[in-house]
C-alpha cells in the first residue's frame, strides 16, 4: 500500500460502505502494518486537549501532509501525562474510522428536512446560512416583547431558544452568549442544566 | 455552581488536581470518577499512595468503590442526611478546626431573633406563593453597618448555635434509619472525616451529577462545604470540594454564560426589576467584597459588546440586554414546556441531544414536532435532528423545519476548553474541517453578520442592539474559520483608546476605557500576540516515579503555574489564603501562600487568593487581610447561605420516594422543588413501582453517546444498554444475566438486557428492605453505530429551585422479565 492509495480511500468520495468492500482482510493488515512503521515519520505535532469530559488530558495530534496519521496523551502534560482513557484513546475517529477512512457517519453537508417530509435533502452551507437567519428574524420580529405590561423596556425574544454546549470552545460559547442576548433570547442554556 | 459559589464565593472547584494528592482523606460521594473522570483518579490515588484513606460512598460498588480503601453503600438521594450527620458528629465531638470557623467563616455571625426552623420548613414560607421570604435569615447589623457577632460562638441566634441544633437530630441512628448505612459503619466514616479538622490535616470531597441530579441538589453541595469549612479544610492543602464537570467545556461554557440567568463572567442576567444599570450594580453587588469592582466589569462587557454606541449618557447599553421576567425561569426544562405551551416557535441546537440527554425525553420530543423550525449543529445525525423518524412520530403530521449544519471536529479546529480545575488550556487544528463542515463559532459569526444585514435598514429600537453590535470577527487569512485571537482577546479585554489587550482585571475601569468580554478569563491574553491559554511549562519532574509533588519548603512548582491559565488571575487552587493562620502563616503541612514580612506582600507556591492587604489591616474595599473568602461579604465563608430553598440544607426525600421523611413529618420533599404541568409530567407512587432506580455513566461513553457510539472503538467497547439488578431482587422475580427485562416508570418502559450484580445491595430503609437498580444513560435508537432504548424516558422533570437540575439520579420504577436472553 502507498500513501496514494490511503489518501484516495480517506479523501475520494467512495462511500463507507464501498470502502469496506474495497479493503479485503490482507489489505487492511499491510495497511495496519504500514501504518505502524510510518506512522509518525516526519509528521508535525499538533497538541490538543481531549474532547470528551473535563479532566483536559492534553493530546499531540501527528499531521504529515494534512493527513492526520496518529493521536496520543501528550506526554508533557502535567493533567494526564501522556495516558489518555478510552475516550481520549478514540478522538482520532471523529475524523477516521481506525484503518484511514473518514468516519462513515460524519455528516459532511448540511441538510434540510421540509415540513410534512420523511426525508432529508441537501442543500448549501451558505443557502442554509441564509435561511437560518430570516427564520430567526421572522420568528424573532413576530414573538418580540419589547415593553413588559408596565412599560419597561424588556426587549425579549421569547419566541426563539438556544441549546449549546458544553462541547465546544470558550471563544464559540462567547460568540453564541454575545449574538443570543444582542437579539433578545432570554431561553438560552447549555449541557450545565441536565 | 450556585452551591460552591453561595459557601465560597464562586461558583467552581475549589482545588487543582495536583493538589488532592496532598490529602489525608479522600471521599467520594456522588461521584464515580474513575469511569468519569479516569485519568483525575490519578491524582486520587497519588493521595492514597501517599497515605491518604480512600473513601467511596455510593449506592453501587463502581470502579471508583473498586480502587478506594472502603466502599460505603447508601440509598440514593439520602445524601443531606448522611453529611448532616457527620455535622452533628463534628459537633458534638468538638472536632472543628474553632479558629478557622471563627476567623474564617460566618459561623458566629448572629442571624435575625425571628429566624425559625420547625419540623421541615425555615421561617418565612409562604405556602401560596410556594416561596420564602428570606427577611428573618438576614444577619444583625450594628449602627456601622458591620455585622453583629459572638466569637465564643455561643449567643444563640449565632449561625453555630442554629446549626448546632438544627443537625442535632442529625444522629447516627437516624442517619442509619434513612440512608441503610449501619450505624457502627456510619461512626467509623465520621471519626475519619472529622479527624481532619485539625490544623494541618485535610480532607477533599469530590462530586459529579451523583449530587447535583436531585431536587436538592444544590444544598447536597452546600452540606458538603458546610461540613468542611467546619473541618477547615478549605482552601488548605489537599483540602477542598473537588467538583468533577462533566462534558470537557462545561466550566467555560458556564464561565461564558451560555446560560439563562447569567452574564459572562457570574454578572447576573438583569431582570425587570432593574431599572437602570445603576439600579442593576446597587441592588446585585455583593458588599464588602472584591465585587465591589463589578461596576467595572459590566461596564466593560456592554462596551465589548456594544463598542462606540455604549456611553457614560445612554447607560452603556444596559437597556439593550434582554431583562427577565421575575416571575419566570427560562431554563433547559422550560425551554420544552415553553414550546408545547406555543411560546418558543424556533429553536437552534449546538452540539447537544436533547431528545436523548433531557429527563422525560418523550415530552422532549413531543416539544420538537412542535416547533416551526429547528437548526441542529453537530458532527454527526442524532435523535434530535431526526427526532422526526423516533417510534411513535408521523413525518408527514410534522410541520418542523430542520436544518442540519455539518460541525467540524473537535481535532479541526483552534480554541480553548476550561476544565474542571479552571484550567483554560489551547487547542490547535490538527487538521481541516471535513467535507464542507465548519466550526459551530465561523457558524455564529455568519449567522450575525446575516441578521445584521436584514436588519441594517430598520430603525426599530428593538433592532439597534444587533444593528450596533460589535462584530467583525473575519479572519483575513481564512474566509472558512473566524478570527479565534480576536475572540480571545475581546474576552481577555483591552483598552478602548489603543486597543491594546489589558493585562488582568486589576486593570479594567468603569468609564468606558476599556471592553472585557469575560472579566474572570482577563489576563489569559495579557499582550498582543501572548496567549496564556496555550502556555505549555510544565515544572520539572522531582519524584523518581517522575511526577511533581509538593514539598513542605515550597519548593515544587506542583501546581504547574507555567501550564495553561487558570481563572482567575491563575490562581489553581482558590482561597488559598485560608491554608495560612491569621496571621498569615501557613499551617498546613504543605504551603501553599504566606505573608512574606519583610517585603510586606503575600507570596506562596499559589498565586495568593488575597487583596494586597496585611493580614492585620483592612483593604478600601472592607476585605480584612485575616479574612480569605474575598468574593464573600466580610470575605468570610458562607456557612449560613441563603438560597431560595432555605439558609441551610436539612433532608428532604426525593420527589419519588419509597420511605416518607423520617426526620421531618410536615414536609416529606423539598417545598421549593419545580414540576411542570404538562400530559407527560406524572408521577409514581411505591406500591405500583416498588424499586429506586438510578441512572449513570460508563468510561466508554459521553451522555447521550452521539460522540461515542459514533467511533467504532467505543461502540466496540460497550456495544450493549443494560439495567443492573442486585442479586436478591434478580432471584426474587427470575431474571438472569443476559435475559432482557422491562424497566418501567410512571413516564414511559425502556427494554434492556439484564446485568445480575453484587454491586447494588438490598438497603434497610425504615426497617423495611429497599432495592435499588441503576441504568447508564447513553444509548439512543437512530444515533451511532449500536443502539438502544433512551432512559431518560423514565426519569422525571422535577426540579431543584436554584439550577433546574433534574432528579435523574433517584426515582421510583418497576421491573419485569419479558424474554430470556440469549
Ligand atoms: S482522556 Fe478520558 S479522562 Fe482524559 S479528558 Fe479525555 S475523557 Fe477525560
Amino acid at each position: 500500500m502507498n500513501l496514494n492509495r490511503r489518501a484516495f480511500l480517506k479523501l475520494s468520495g467512495v462511500s463507507a460502505a464501498s470502502a469496506a468492500v474495497l479493503l479485503f482482510a490482507e489489505e487492511r493488515e499491510a495497511l495496519a502494518r504500514d501504518l505502524k512503521a510510518s506512522r509518525i515519520t516526519r509528521a508535525r505535532e499538533v497538541p490538543s486537549v481531549c474532547p470528551h469530559c473535563s479532566v483536559g488530558c492534553g493530546l499531540i495530534g501527528y499531521v504529515r501532509e494534512g493527513q492526520l496519521v496518529q493521536v496520543e496523551g501528550n506526554p508533557d502534560s502535567p493533567i494526564n501525562e501522556g495516558s489518555l482513557c478510552p475516550k481520549g484513546a478514540a478522538t482520532m475517529q471523529f475524523a477516521y474510522d481506525g484503518v484511514g477512512r473518514p468516519n462513515p457517519l460524519r455528516q459532511l453537508t448540511a441538510k434540510i428536512r421540509r415540513p410534512g417530509s420523511d426525508r432529508w435533502e441537501e442543500i448549501g452551507i451558505d443557502e442554509a446560512l441564509d435561511r437560518i437567519a430570516q427564520r430567526i428574524k421572522e420568528t424573532r420580529d413576530a414573538g418580540f416583547v419589547e415593553k413588559n405590561a408596565d412599560g419597561l423596556v424588556v426587549n425579549r425574544a421569547e419566541s426563539i431558544a438556544h441549546i449549546g454546549s458544553a462541547c465546544i470552545d470558550n471563544e464559540e460559547c462567547y460568540l453564541i452568549t454575545k449574538l443570543m442576548r444582542a437579539l433578545g433570547v432570554v431561553y438560552l442554556e447549555h449541557h450545565a442544566r441536565i | 455552581m450556585p452551591g460552591l459559589g453561595t459557601s465560597f464565593g464562586r461558583g467552581a472547584m475549589t482545588t487543582a488536581l495536583w493538589d488532592v494528592a496532598n490529602a489525608d482523606v479522600v471521599v467520594f460521594m456522588g461521584s464515580n470518577a474513575a469511569e468519569n473522570h479516569p485519568i483525575a483518579l490519578k491524582w486520587f490515588l497519588r493521595a492514597k499512595q501517599k497515605g491518604a484513606t480512600v473513601i467511596c460512598v455510593d449506592p453501587r460498588y463502581t470502579r471508583t468503590a473498586s480502587k478506594a480503601d472502603w466502599w460505603i453503600p447508601f440509598r440514593s438521594g439520602t445524601d443531606i442526611a448522611v453529611l448532616g450527620g457527620l455535622i452533628n458528629y463534628a459537633i458534638t465531638h468538638d472536632k472543628i478546626h474553632r479558629e478557622y470557623v471563627v476567623k474564617y467563616t460566618n459561623a458566629s455571625l448572629l442571624v435575625h431573633p425571628d429566624f425559625r426552623f420547625d419540623d421541615g420548613l425555615f421561617s418565612g414560607w409562604n405556602e401560596a406563593t410556594g416561596k420564602y421570604d428570606q427577611a428573618t435569615w438576614a444577619f444583625q447589623t450594628g449602627p456601622d453597618g458591620q455585622p453583629l457577632a459572638d466569637p465564643t460562638l455561643e449567643h444563640p441566634q449565632c449561625v453555630f448555635q442554629h446549626i448546632k441544633r438544627i443537625y442535632a437530630p442529625y444522629t447516627p441512628e437516624k442517619v442509619s434509619e434513612i440512608s441503610g448505612i449501619p450505624v457502627a459503619e456510619f461512626i467509623r466514616f465520621a471519626e475519619t472525616v472529622c479527624a481532619t479538622g485539625a490544623p494541618g490535616k485535610s480532607a477533599v470531597f469530590t462530586y459529579a451529577m451523583g449530587w447535583t441530579q436531585h431536587t436538592k441538589g444544590v444544598q447536597n453541595i452546600r452540606t458538603a462545604t458546610i461540613l468542611q469549612m467546619l473541618l477547615g479544610n478549605i482552601g488548605v492543602a489537599g483540602g477542598g470540594i473537588a467538583a468533577l464537570r462533566g462534558h470537557a467545556n462545561v466550566q467555560g461554557a458556564t464561565d461564558l454564560a451560555v446560560l439563562y440567568h447569567d452574564l459572562p463572567g457570574y454578572l447576573g442576567q438583569p431582570n425587570e426589576g432593574h431599572q437602570s444599570l445603576q439600579d442593576f450594580l446597587a441592588k446585585t453587588t455583593t458588599r464588602n467584597s472584591y465585587w465591589e469592582n463589578k461596576p467595572k466589569f459590566l461596564i466593560s462587557l456592554l462596551k465589548a459588546w456594544w463598542g462606540e454606541h455604549a456611553t457614560a449618557a445612554n447607560d452603556y447599553c444596559f437597556d439593550y440586554l434582554p431583562k427577565m421576567a421575575t416571575s419566570e425561569t427560562y431554563s433547559h426544562y422550560d425551554i420544552f414546556q415553553s414550546i408545547l405551551d406555543g411560546r418558543v416557535k424556533g429553536l437552534v441546537v449546538v452540539g447537544q441531544n436533547p431528545a436523548v440527554g433531557s429527563a422525560n425525553a418523550r415530552k422532549v420530543q413531543a416539544a420538537l414536532a412542535k416547533l416551526d423550525w429547528l437548526v441542529v449543529s453537530d458532527l454527526f445525525l442524532n435523535e434530535t435532528s431526526e427526532f422526526w423518524k423516533l417510534e411513535g412520530m408521523n413525518p408527514a403530521e410534522i410541520q418542523t423545519e430542520v436544518i442540519l449544519l455539518p460541525a467540524a471536529g473537535p481535532l479541526e479546529k483552534e480554541g480553548s476548553f476550561t476544565n474542571t480545575h479552571r484550567l483554560i488550556q489551547w487547542k490547535h487544528k490538527m487538521i481541516e474541517p471535513m467535507g464542507q463542515a465548519h466550526s459551530d463559532g465561523w457558524y455564529m459569526v455568519q449567522i450575525g453578520k446575516r441578521l445584521k444585514q436584514l436588519y441594517a435598514g430598520s430603525t426599530a429600537a428593538k433592532d439597534l442592539p444587533i444593528k450596533h453590535l460589535v462584530w467583525d470577527y473575519d479572519d483575513p487569512n481564512n474566509p472558512d474559520e473566524f478570527d479565534h485571537l480576536k475572540v480571545l482577546k475581546e474576552i481577555n479585554g483591552y483598552d478602548t483608546t489603543t486597543g491594546a489587550p489589558v493585562t488582568g482585571f486589576g486593570a479594567l475601569k468603569d468609564d468606558g476605557t476599556t471592553a472585557c468580554g469575560c472579566w474572570i478569563y482577563s489576563g489569559i491574553y495579557p499582550e498582543e500576540g501572548v496567549n496564556k491559554a496555550d502556555a505549555r511549562l510544565r515544572a520539572a519532574p522531582n519524584r523518581p516515579d517522575g511526577w511533581t509533588e509538593a514539598r513542605a519548603d515550597g519548593s515544587a512548582d506542583y501546581l504547574h503555574l507555567g501550564w495553561g491559565f487558570a481563572w482567575p488571575a491563575n490562581r489553581r487552587v482558590i482561597y488559598n489564603r485560608a491554608s495560612a493562620d491569621p496571621t498569615g502563616r501557613p499551617w498546613s503541612k504543605v504551603p501553599l501562600v504566606w505573608w512574606n514580612e519583610a517585603e510586606a506582600k503575600w507570596a506562596g507556591v499559589d498565586v495568593p487568593d488575597m487583596l494586597p492587604v496585611a493580614p492585620d489591616q483592612v483593604h478600601a474595599l472592607g476585605v480584612r487581610g485575616d479574612s480569605p473568602f474575598i468574593m464573600k461579604p466580610w470575605g468570610l465563608g458562607g456557612i449560613w447561605g441563603p438560597l431560595p430553598d432555605g439558609p441551610l440544607p436539612v433532608h428532604y426525600e426525593p420527589k419519588e420516594s419509597p420511605t416518607p421523611n423520617l426526620l421531618y413529618r410536615k414536609q416529606g420533599t423539598i417545598p421549593t422543588m419545580k414540576i411542570y404541568d404538562s400530559e407527560f409530567d406524572v408521577w409514581g407512587d411505591p406500591q405500583r413501582f416498588p424499586y429506586v432506580a438510578t441512572t449513570y455513566r460508563l468510561t466508554e461513553h459521553l451522555t447521550s453517546g452521539v460522540m461515542t457510539r459514533t467511533l467504532p472503538y467505543l461502540a466496540e467497547a460497550f456495544p450493549r444498554h443494560f439495567c443492573e439488578i442486585p442479586r436478591e431482587l434478580a432471584q426474587l422475580k427470575g431474571i438472569r444475566n443476559g435475559d432482557w427485562v422491562e424497566v418501567e416508570s410512571a413516564r414511559g418502559k425502556v427494554r434492556v438486557q439484564a446485568m445480575v450484580t453484587n454491586r447494588l445491595r438490598p438497603l434497610r430503609v425504615g426497617g423495611r428492605e429497599t432495592y435499588v437498580i441503576g441504568l447508564p444513560i447513553h444509548w439512543g435508537p437512530k444515533s451511532g453505530h449500536v443502539q438502544g432504548d433512551i432512559t431518560n424516558t423514565l426519569t422525571p422533570q422535577a426540579v431543584d429551585v436554584n439550577v433546574q437540575i433534574q432528579e435523574s439520579k433517584v426515582f421510583l420504577a418497576d421491573l419485569r422479565k419479558v424474554e430470556v436472553g440469549g
